[in-house]
C-alpha cells in the first residue's frame, strides 16, 4: 500500500435532515488520491445518503465539502465534483438492445453531423476493455452479457469518463470469486493511475484486501476512520454495531436420524446432472460452488420454480411431482431466493400481507379472509424474528434490505415447512441482521426442521454448515462434513 | 408524511367534492335528488364495466374487449328475451354467460400464450364484435318482453333497478377485492407476478378468475343496456371499454398494477358522470366535453405518477 497523501475530497460537519430526523450528522470524511476507501455501516447507517449527497443528488444542510483543495460554494457539487465523480451502482443500468460498445459511449457517441461512427465507437471501446484487461466483445448485445460482465462493462465506462473517484456500491455482490480477483486487479490499476475508489460493501474478506482506510458510520454519525492495518474484524464489527457481538456462529445443533429431503440423480440440460444428496431434519446442509455451479438451479428445481429432466425429489419418504412452486408449498418446501426483490416479496402489500402470503388458506373461512387470525400470526412471528417495521400495515418496500429479508423468511416459515432452502440468506444485509439469521437458522434447526443454505460466503458456509456440497459445473463434487471442511478444500472441490 | 400520504390517497375525493361544490353554486338545479338520479342511472353501465375491468388492471392486465361483450351479451339475451317465449331468467343467464364465456377464453389464452392483454383482448373485440353481428344477422334485435325492458327503466320504491344493480355490484366488488383470498391475489400478482407464483400462489388462475370477472360483469352490463335501449344492438358498445379503463385510471387504480380500489374506480365513475351532467347544465356542447374530459383523464395520470416521486 503506497502511502498517497495528496487529499482529493474533504467533508467537515457535513449534515442532512429529512422531516427533522438527522440522517446525517456531523459527518468527516476525507479521500486521498489513488487510495481505496471502504465506508462500512449497517444499513440505515447513512451511507447512501452520504453518496447521493457526493454525486449531487441530494443537497446537504450544513457542512463544508472541498475536492481538490478547493472549497465547494453552497455545498453545490453540480458545478465541479459531478464530472470527476463517477458511482457504480448496485443496479445496473444498461440499455439490453444495444452493444457493449454503445453501452459504454451512451449519451457521448462518436460521430459526425448525426451520423454514428460505429467503427470509432467499437475500436475506443476494444481498447479501453484491452487496457483493464476484460475479454468482453464489444459488439456484445448488453442483453446477453451476465451480470457480473455488466458490472464490469459499468467500472470501464466510469473509466471512460476519466473519473478522478469512483464509488463502488457493492460491486461484488454478483460475481464469482475468479470475477472479484478481475475487479481488484482493476482497482490496483487505478489506484496506479492515482484514481480514488470509495468502496462501500457488507463483505469483510474483500474490505481487507482491498481497503487502505475504512470509515464507519452509524446511525447517521461518524464513528471512525482507520488504516484497514490497524484496525482488526472483530474492533470493526463492534464500531459497526456499536456493542460485541458473541460469537457470529454459534455451534450447531446436531442431525437427528430422520431424512426429510432426499434426491435422487437429479438432472436438468445444460444446468446440473447426477446430483444426490439427503438433509436430516435438524441440519444445515450448505451448497458451495462458483457462479454458474447449478447451485440456485438445483434450489429453483427442487422448489418447482423449474422443471426437472430426470430424477427422484422424495419428502418424508414420499415421491414428489413438483410442478410448481403452489405444490412445493403445499409438501412442506420452503424457499427464500436471493434474488429477493424479484422473488421475495411484494412491494406494495403491507408487512402483514406479505407474511400471509403463502398460507392464506389458513387464516381464512370459505374464501373470506378471517382478519382476526391472520393478524395475530403473522405479529407473532414478526415479533420472533424481530421484523423492525413501523407497524404491521407498512408496506414493505419502504423497510430495510434486512427486514424486507426477514419478512420472505417469515413468509415462507408461516407456511409450516418441512425444509426450507435459504438462497445466499445475509446477501446485501447489514452484520447486525445477519447476526440475527444465523440465530434464527440455528433456533429452527434446534426445532427440527431441515435446511439447505446456499452461500458464496466461505466463512458463512463453514461455520453454518453440518455438511457441505460443493458442486463444480453442475456436478457434484464432494460431500464434506464441518469437520473435513475448510475454505482451501472447498475451493478445490469448486474449481476442480 | 403518513398525514401527507393520506391527503394524497383521498386527493382523488378532494379534487371530487370540489368540483360538485363549483357547479353546485353555478347551478341550482344540481344538487337535486332529480338530477342525481339522472347522473347515476346514466353511469350505471359504465360503472358496473369500470368495476369488472378495475379487477384486471390491478393485476396488470387490461381488457378491450369489454365493448364487443356488451354487444354479444345484449344481442343474445334480446334473441331469448320475445314476449311470451322464455321466462326472463333465461335471457339473463344466457347474457352473462355469453360474458363469462368471452372473459374466460381471455384469460385462458392470455396465461397459456403468454401474450399480451393488449394484443389478446384487442383479438376478442373484433371477435366479439363479428360474433354479435352473425348472431344478429347484422340487424337490431327488438321486440322485447316487458319484464325484461322493467331491468332498464323499472323502479323498485321509487328507486330505478339499474341504481339498486350498481349499489349491489359495487358492494360485491369491494367485499371480493377486499375481504377475500381472491383480492389478495390480484393484488399479489399486480404487484409482483414472479414473487406472488415463488410464494406458492397460482398466478394463472387468478388471471383467468379476473377476466372473467371483468366479461361477467361486462356481460350484465349488455343486458342492462338492452333493457334500457330496448334492443339488442349488435353495433352497441363500441368504444365502452375505453370510458371504463379511463374511470379506473381516474379513480387512481396504478395501470402497472399492484395498486387500486373499487371506491376510487366508482369515484372515477362518478367524476365522468358529474362532468358530463354540469357541461349538459351550462349547455356545453358535447364535442367540448369529450375535450375536457381528456384533460381529466391526463391529469389523474399525471396526478398519480408525481405521488409515485415524492413516495420514492
Amino acid at each position: 500500500m503506497h502511502a498517497a497523501t495528496e487529499q482529493i475530497l474533504r467533508v467537515n460537519r457535513l449534515s442532512k435532515s429529512f422531516f427533522g430526523i438527522k440522517a446525517l450528522d456531523n459527518i468527516h470524511f476525507d479521500l486521498k488520491k489513488g487510495e481505496v476507501h471502504a465506508l462500512m455501516g449497517e444499513n440505515g447507517a447513512g451511507k447512501s445518503t452520504f453518496m447521493k449527497i457526493l454525486i449531487g443528488l441530494l443537497k446537504a444542510d450544513s457542512g463544508s465539502i472541498s475536492f481538490n483543495s478547493e472549497q465547494i460554494e453552497n455545498l453545490d457539487v453540480h458545478s465541479i465534483m459531478q464530472k470527476c465523480i463517477s458511482m457504480i451502482h448496485q443496479e445496473i443500468l444498461m440499455v439490453p438492445e444495444l452493444t457493449v460498445a454503445q453501452n459504454i459511449f451512451l449519451g457521448r457517441e462518436i460521430g459526425r453531423a448525426y451520423l454514428l461512427d460505429d467503427q470509432a465507437i467499437n475500436q475506443k471501446a476494444e481498447d479501453l476493455l484491452q487496457s483493464m484487461g476484460l475479454n468482453i466483445k464489444v459488439r456484445t448485445k448488453a442483453k446477453h452479457l451476465s451480470i457480473a460482465e455488466m458490472q464490469l462493462i459499468e467500472i470501464a465506462k466510469a473509466v471512460s469518463h476519466n473519473a478522478r473517484v469512483i464509488i463502488m456500491d457493492e460491486p461484488s455482490s454478483a460475481l464469482s470469486e475468479k470475477e472479484v480477483e478481475i475487479l481488484f486487479k482493476i482497482i490496483r490499476d487505478l489506484k496506479n493511475k492515482g484514481v480514488s475508489i470509495i468502496y462501500i460493501s457488507h463483505k469483510m474478506e474483500e474490505i481487507y484486501k482491498i481497503a487502505d482506510r475504512i470509515t464507519v458510520l452509524r446511525d447517521g454519525k461518524f464513528i471512525a476512520t482507520k488504516n484497514t492495518a490497524d484496525l482488526d474484524k472483530n474492533s470493526l464489527i463492534s464500531l459497526m454495531v456499536g456493542r460485541e457481538i458473541e460469537e457470529l456462529f454459534s455451534a450447531n445443533s446436531l442431525a437427528q436420524p430422520e431424512v426429510v429431503l432426499k434426491v435422487q440423480n437429479l438432472h436438468k440440460k445444460g444446468k446440473f446432472s447426477d446430483i444426490n444428496f439427503e438433509v436430516h431434519a435438524g441440519e444445515v446442509l450448505g451448497i458451495a460452488g462458483l457462479m454458474g455451479a447449478g447451485r440456485t438451479e438445483i434450489a429453483r428445481a427442487i422448489f418447482g420454480l423449474d422443471r426437472i429432466n430426470s430424477g427422484n425429489i422424495i419428502l418424508k419418504g414420499k415421491k414428489l411431482t413438483i410442478r410448481s412452486p403452489e405444490d412445493a408449498i403445499r409438501e412442506g418446501i420452503g424457499y427464500v431466493s436471493e434474488d429477493r426483490k424479484t422473488l421475495g416479496f411484494i412491494p406494495e402489500l403491507s408487512v402483514k400481507q406479505n407474511i400471509s402470503l403463502s398460507s392464506i388458506l389458513k387464516y381464512s373461512k370459505a374464501w373470506f379472509i378471517d382478519n382476526k387470525k391472520e393478524q395475530t400470526a403473522t405479529s407473532k412471528i414478526a415479533q420472533e424474528l424481530k421484523i423492525k417495521a413501523s407497524g404491521l400495515n407498512q408496506k414493505v418496500m419502504n423497510l430495510s434490505g434486512g427486514n424486507q429479508q426477514k419478512v420472505v423468511i417469515a413468509r415462507v416459515l408461516l407456511a409450516s415447512p418441512f425444509l426450507i432452502i435459504l438462497d445466499e440468506p445475509t446477501r446485501g444485509i447489514d452484520i447486525g441482521a445477519k447476526h440475527e439469521i444465523y440465530k434464527l437458522i440455528r433456533q429452527l434447526t434446534k426445532g427440527g426442521l431441515a435446511v439447505i443454505m446456499i452461500s458464496s460466503e466461505l466463512p458463512e458456509i463453514l461455520g453454518m454448515s453440518n455438511r457441505i456440497l460443493v458442486l463444480s459445473k453442475g456436478k457434484q463434487k464432494t460431500i464434506l462434513t464441518q469437520k473435513e471442511a475448510s475454505q482451501e478444500k472447498i475451493m478445490q472441490y469448486a474449481l476442480h | 408524511m403518513h398525514y401527507i400520504n393520506k391527503l394524497r390517497q383521498y386527493g382523488i375525493l378532494i379534487v371530487f367534492s370540489i368540483i360538485c361544490l363549483i357547479i353546485s353554486f353555478i347551478s341550482p338545479q344540481f344538487l337535486t335528488v332529480s338530477n342525481w338520479t339522472i347522473i347515476i342511472t346514466q353511469v350505471s353501465i359504465n360503472a358496473i364495466l369500470a368495476f369488472g375491468v378495475t379487477f384486471v388492471i390491478i393485476t396488470g392486465g387490461i381488457d378491450l374487449s369489454l365493448g364487443s361483450i356488451v354487444a354479444v351479451a345484449g344481442v343474445s339475451a334480446a334473441m331469448l328475451a320475445h314476449p311470451d317465449s322464455y321466462p326472463l331468467l333465461v335471457p339473463v343467464f344466457a347474457g352473462l354467460f355469453a360474458g363469462l364465456l368471452i372473459g374466460a377464453f381471455n384469460g385462458f389464452i392470455i396465461t397459456k400464450s403468454k401474450i399480451a392483454p393488449f394484443i389478446v383482448t384487442l383479438g376478442t373485440m373484433t371477435i366479439g364484435r363479428g360474433l354479435a353481428l352473425i348472431l344478429s344477422n347484422g340487424r337490431p334485435v327488438s321486440n322485447l318482453s316487458d319484464s325484461f325492458v322493467f331491468i332498464g327503466s323499472g323502479k323498485i320504491l321509487g328507486i330505478p333497478v339499474l341504481i339498486i344493480i350498481l349499489i349491489i355490484m359495487f358492494i360485491l366488488c369491494s367485499v371480493i377485492l377486499n375481504k377475500t383470498i381472491l383480492g389478495r391475489y390480484v393484488y399479489a400478482v399486480g404487484g409482483n407476478e414472479q414473487a406472488a407464483r415463488a410464494s406458492g400462489i397460482n398466478v394463472s388462475q387468478v388471471k383467468i378468475a379476473v377476466y372473467s370477472i371483468s366479461g361477467l360483469l361486462a356481460g350484465l352490463a349488455g343486458i342492462l343496456l338492452t333493457s334500457r335501449i330496448t334492443t339488442g344492438q349488435p353495433n352497441a358498445g363500441a368504444g365502452f371499454e375505453l370510458d371504463a379503463i379511463a374511470a379506473v385510471v381516474i379513480g387512481g387504480t396504478s395501470t402497472t398494477g399492484g395498486k387500486g380500489s373499487m371506491t376510487g374506480t366508482l369515484i372515477g365513475v362518478l367524476l365522468i358522470g358529474v362532468i358530463n351532467n354540469s357541461l349538459d347544465l351550462l349547455n356545453v356542447t358535447s364535442y367540448y366535453q369529450q375535450v375536457v374530459m381528456g384533460i381529466i383523464i391526463i391529469g389523474a395520470v399525471v396526478l398519480d405518477s408525481l405521488n409515485h416521486k415524492s413516495n420514492s
